[in-house]
């Protein structure tokens, strides 16, 4: 009987092949918003995912400030020192490395071009930490780090400013009244998805920059690397648990550091864009539902104008089922198809769309089985109305009807 | 076969009430061949939709094979016009956009008949109606006797026991008219299928075996044509 229905269905669409075009037009809209939307959304998700585990999944950053649950570090904090970061490679166990990190705002001078960018003052550690590679020359040497020496490693945005195609090694570049001799240039790690120049930057020793540029002692961050995320939970607690301890913190309310994980900070994220996925796919939505009227219209305009049919039906032994299944089938034919080609102009979209924004394609099954699934719902929810209203015709009245 | 009993139809309530039948008592055998004649408003249509299971007394008992109509519900009906009963209608009610073959078809297709056996007792229909050649002509394509005709087909189909036509030659000229009946008698003769068929021209009327008059609401006069059915 479905089989038939379908026949007959589809015989019934054919014959009028504009107008149902055009009310799937309506459906395949809808779907094609809703699969490019929740595509792009997910896509987004997945670029910056992808960064944070470029960042270091294996990394916990230990900041001064306490952190709130929500807003930003609480006030001015006492920095943390180079004894601090001693204290951490000594103290707590399952750390693959550990990098200071301080920076001051500078303009680099290399003959007539300048260049404002960024001095971090670190070690050597914060390559493998940070997964830096070398372009070309070399890293600090501990002797340099301790002696504090006028030596620097250009991030690449920084070469190509100051030096365009030409080699930067042993030449000098003056940031501030310091004058430094390039001894190496790291290899480029472009954007991140916040469109933030990761390369732009100028690497010195830590006690250079804390010296000759700040005049301080202080280390304003100090990165940690874990040996295996399986620890990260461990080194976490031993962090807090030695900087309490250092920093002599007596309750939870005086807490003036913070660790911070990345997968957190990810999750954090994550959970913010698939809020605003949801958001786009409920606005993308509301065109299904304008679908889904649309084919409720033609089917109540196609039930009126096919009363004669419905009574010839009834007349010569259709039951009000059958008359229904018609109307139903029909509905749900009409947007079915249109949810079809609707998936397949949303996947292309979102494909497109992903290439445009440079984030890669996530293709979801789940959301095209869903997109179909639902435009199907579709059919029936808004076909079923009219259905019933043909099925419950009186067939002598139907027979009647001009 | 058929056996109505004190019969009753009536339209509206109160002041309004109109008694479209009012108390109608008629039995007709198997092969029969039965005309329902009488002024507009006299009830014969409403009759033949009661006696088509396309509506229902409001009192009264309409047995068809022995079973009380009246207590069926929709579906029942429904189920009842699909294995028991044609019609045929004044205006033909062919599908549109639809081939003579898909229409005489048609009523299979509620059966559950597959394909292949409805394409071939289709054919069959159509043969026997003298319209084989047109299978694959659609209404707008055929005249009006010819659409009559695809339309007894499609009633032929399912092999009923009874045939209804109401008012079948309304739309026909003379010719074609005495076509269709001269059809139609042949079936009743040679198949015994039993015809009930309502007309207002005393013409088509004499093709019948037995006339019945109906005059408000009532039956005026049950009359045998003098030929037996041998036009």
């Amino acid at each position: 009987m479905i089989l038939n229905a379908l026949g007959i269905a589809l015989s019934q669409l054919r014959r009028n092949v504009a107008r149902s075009a055009l009310t799937s037009l309506g459906i395949l809209i809808g779907v094609a918003a809703v699969i490019v939307m929740v595509g792009l959304g997910r896509s987004a998700t997945a670029s910056i995912e992808g960064d944070l585990k470029s960042m270091g999944s294996d990394l916990l950053f230990l900041a001064p400030g306490g952190q709130q649950q929500h807003g930003p570090p609480t006030g001015s904090s006492q920095a943390f020192s180079l004894a601090d970061v001693e204290a951490v490679e000594r103290q707590v166990a399952h750390v693959r490395a550990v990098a200071p990190l301080t920076s001051a705002s500078v303009t680099a001078v290399a003959g007539d071009r300048s260049w404002d960018t960024t001095a971090q003052g670190s070690t050597a550690a914060i390559l493998d930490v940070q997964g830096w590679t070398l372009a070309e020359g070399r890293s600090f040497t501990s002797g340099e780090e301790r002696a504090g020496s006028a030596v620097c490693l250009l991030g690449d945005t920084v070469k190509r400013e100051l030096f365009g195609s030409g080699s930067a090694l042993d030449t000098h570049v003056r940031a501030r009244t310091l004058t430094c001799t390039v001894i190496g240039v790291l290899g480029p790690k472009g954007e991140n998805t916040m469109g933030m120049d990761q390369d732009d930057f100028v690497l010195l020793p830590l006690s250079t920059v804390q010296r000759r540029l700040l005049g301080t002692d202080d280390v304003s961050m100090i990165l940690v690397q874990v040996d295996g995320e399986a620890h990260m939970d461990a080194v976490s607690r031993d962090l807090d648990a030695l900087m309490r301890q250092r920093r002599h913190v007596a309750s939870d309310d005086a807490i003036d550091f913070h660790v911070m994980d990345t997968r957190e900070f990810s999750s954090f994220i994550s959970s913010i864009m698939q809020v605003l996925t949801l958001f786009l796919a409920a606005v993308a939505g509301v065109s299904l539902l304008v679908g889904g009227i649309g084919i409720m219209n033609i089917m109540l305009v196609s039930v009126t104008e096919r009363t004669r049919e419905i009574g010839i039906r009834l007349a010569i032994g259709a039951l009000e089922q059958d008359v229904l299944t018609q109307f139903l089938v029909e509905s749900m034919v009409l947007s079915a198809f249109g949810g079809i080609l609707g998936v397949l102009l949303g996947l292309a979209g979102s494909w497109g769309g992903a290439r445009l924004l440079g984030v890669p394609f996530v293709f979801d099954p789940l959301v095209v089985a869903g997109a179909v699934v639902f435009s199907a719902l579709v059919g029936v929810a808004f076909g079923f109305w009219p259905a019933r209203r043909a099925a419950r015709m009186k067939p002598i009245d139907a027979l009647r009807y001009e | 076969m058929i056996a109505l009993h004190d019969v009753h139809r009536h339209y509206g309530q109160g002041e309004s009430e109109v008694r479209a039948l009012d108390g109608i008592d008629l039995d007709v055998p198997a092969g029969d061949f039965l005309c329902l004649m009488g002024p507009s408003g006299s009830g014969k249509s409403t009759a033949l939709n009661i006696l088509g299971c396309l509506d229902v007394p409001t009192s009264g008992s309409y047995r068809f094979r022995g079973v009380e109509v009246a207590t069926l519900d929709n579906r029942e009906r429904a189920l009842l016009r699909r294995h028991y009963l044609g019609f045929v209608f004044q205006g033909f009610n062919l599908l549109p956009r639809t081939s003579a073959l898909e229409n005489v078809a048609l009523p299979l297709v509620y059966q559950g008949v597959p394909a292949r056996e409805r394409a071939r007792r289709a054919a069959q229909a159509l043969e026997e109606v003298g319209i084989a050649d047109r299978a694959h002509h659609e209404p707008n394509e055929l005249s009006g006797g010819q659409q009559q005709r695809v339309a007894i087909a499609r009633a032929l189909v399912t092999a009923p026991d009874v045939l209804l036509a109401d008012e079948p030659t309304g739309n026909l000229d003379t010719p074609r008219s005495h076509d269709i009946l001269g059809l139609l008698t042949r079936l009743n003769r040679e198949r015994g299928l039993t015809i009930l068929m309502v007309t207002h021209e005393a013409e088509m009327a004499a093709y019948a075996r037995r006339v019945v008059r109906f005059r408000d609401g009532r039956v005026e006069s049950l009359v045998e044509n003098g030929h037996g059915g041998d036009a």
